[in-house]
């Protein structure tokens, strides 16, 4: 079965957030909300500063503490390489998971369930890439299947530095930041 | 220097998370009382099976209070949840590793429980309900008689009374993004706080029971006297209650030193546990903290009953007031501080 999972070049981004719009766009994202979103990083003194620009979202962990701690099985891990999904129908709405994420990925949705990024499953299934990713204009943005080591973003692992987020809350992310 | 900025504002999450108002610490709490009201229910109905009408005053009130305050923390559950009329998909699945899941199903069991063992007296303080309804008078008397079968209820309820009580708070504690509830120490002390809780409450019940009044015997009238009369045309003796003071006294004590226990293990953790640590030691928490969970509801109660059983004050309603404050304030400061508490990074951030 594949791992999906994103590699995103932190070097190449710009944070313009047209990955945030095109996700606002495909999946009707309520206002005020968001799946994702751009963090910015600076470190160091002036004049030797550096800047780490990042597109995020749901890292789809291995190891996904709102799939643990959900009543109803509604957040789970689906067949499709693994993507963790809430099935609106199932959900209660008791926060369990929101309070669960170390990454604030997940809100409630206005009518009431949790919701979040679904690598947009609904394109991946037709074989095309999230809406995020296709439309990123400095092409920063990697998707693909972590475990066939002829994938984009297996040989972007292998060949180059990166980290995830918060690697010691033991989630085992698969949202992977080249820096 | 660190500058980190985000173009996310979703709400109930950002700037920090606040998913959970005044419901979950209010049921939280309440479901902390009901574990307490069982086992010291329990243990009143084993000395009832013993024959020991004394200790065993409490059988009918601690299962009857239980019942109606379950119902109160359900309602506060209810409102909780965002998405209300899915409610049900809660008993579709079982899910081993969600809290969450095991107590729906604990209290699933805990309402006929409860209900049953407060049908046990309920004809003897209602009779006006034995009269209406021939089954309960006879479900009552078939356990009556047979002190092996009140045995068995009572071991019930003390068993499900620590599960429900400690799973109000391994409910928090499974959760690794919130370094204050992410210690194991957390159901113990929400078992041994709402053990407490449960006591002042019985003791404020015995205290305010109108005394030495026949019992109301209309529909309504009779409902309320079952709940708030005492068994009877006697008021409980004197020993009762004591018995209560002295368990509190025990268990503030215990509550204390697991405070003290909690404090020290986030401290000597790692840095987002220590940080968890300041929210309460000195941060925006600290004044609930220390003023209102360890001085009000914890040391002054605890005084003021020692004073009490050494014959140097005169009973009164105040420490059994105070430890119910004490008890709602934990849960609220657990809840609020524990959704501002996260993991601190130094690396990726």
């Amino acid at each position: 079965m594949a791992r999906f999972g994103m590699v995103i070049d932190t070097r190449k981004c710009v944070g313009c957030m047209d990955c945030v719009v095109a996700c606002q766009t495909e999946n009707d994202v309520p206002l005020g909300h968001a799946r994702d979103w751009i963090a910015t990083v600076v470190r160091g003194e002036f004049p030797s500063l550096s800047m780490e620009i990042r597109s995020e979202r749901c890292n789809h962990c291995d190891n996904p503490p709102c799939v643990h701690c959900c009543p109803t099985g509604a957040s789970h891990v689906s067949g499709l390489g693994g993507i963790v999904k809430v099935t609106a129908n199932r959900c209660i709405g008791c926060k369990a998971c929101l309070a669960a994420c170390p990454y604030g990925a997940r809100f409630v949705h206005p009518k009431g369930y949790a919701d979040k990024c679904t690598f947009c499953d609904h394109r991946v299934k037709e074989g095309k890439d999230p809406a995020c990713v296709s439309v990123c204009p400095t092409h920063c943005m990697h998707f693909g299947d972590l475990d066939d080591p002829q994938s984009t973003v297996a040989t972007l692992l292998r060949t180059s530095r990166w980290h995830t987020l918060l690697p010691e809350a033991g989630t085992r992310p698969r949202v992977y930041f080249l820096t | 220097m660190l500058e980190f900025t985000t173009t996310r504002h979703n709400p109930q999450v950002d700037p920090v998370l606040s998913v959970w108002n005044w419901e979950i610490p209010l049921y939280l709490f309440v479901g902390g009382i009901v574990a307490g009201l069982m086992i010291l229910g329990g243990i009143a109905m084993l000395r009832m099976a013993r024959g020991d009408d004394t200790r065993g005053y409490f059988s009918l009130h601690a299962p009857l209070a239980a019942f109606m305050l379950l119902n109160v923390g359900m309602v506060a559950l209810l409102l909780d949840l965002a998405h209300k009329l899915y409610v049900w998909a809660v008993y579709l699945t079982f899910q081993p590793t969600s809290p969450m899941s095991w107590g729906s199903w604990v209290l699933l069991i805990v309402y006929p429980l409860l209900m049953a063992s407060a049908l046990i007296r309920l004809p003897e303080a209602w009779p006006w309900l034995a009269r209406t309804v021939p089954a309960i008078k006879r479900w009552s008397d078939a356990l009556l008689g047979r002190p092996e079968r009140i045995r068995l209820l009572a071991w019930l309820n003390i068993v499900l009374g620590v599960a429900l009580g400690i799973y109000t708070g391994i409910l928090l504690s499974t959760m690794v993004a919130r370094p204050l509830w992410n210690v194991s120490i957390l159901g113990p002390l929400f078992l041994v706080s709402g053990l407490s809780a449960g006591a002042a409450l019985l003791h404020l019940m015995s205290v305010l029971l109108p005394p030495k009044r026949p019992a109301p015997q209309g529909m309504i009238g009779g409902a309320l006297g079952a709940l708030v009369q005492p068994l009877g045309p006697q008021a409980p003796e004197k020993s009762a209650a004591n018995w209560l003071i002295r368990a509190d006294v025990g268990l503030l004590a215990v509550e204390l030193l697991m405070l003290g226990l909690l404090l020290v293990g986030l401290l000597t953790a790692t840095a987002s546990h220590a940080a968890a640590f300041d929210l309460l030691m000195s941060g925006r928490f600290a004044i609930a903290f220390w003023g209102v969970l360890i001085v009000l509801g914890i040391l002054v109660p605890l005084l003021l009953q020692a004073l009490e059983l050494g014959h140097r004050i005169a009973h009164t309603i105040v420490p059994a007031a105070l430890v119910l404050v004490g008890g709602y304030t934990l849960r609220w400061l657990m809840v609020n501080a524990g959704q501002v508490s996260g993991i601190v990074s130094t690396a990726a951030r």
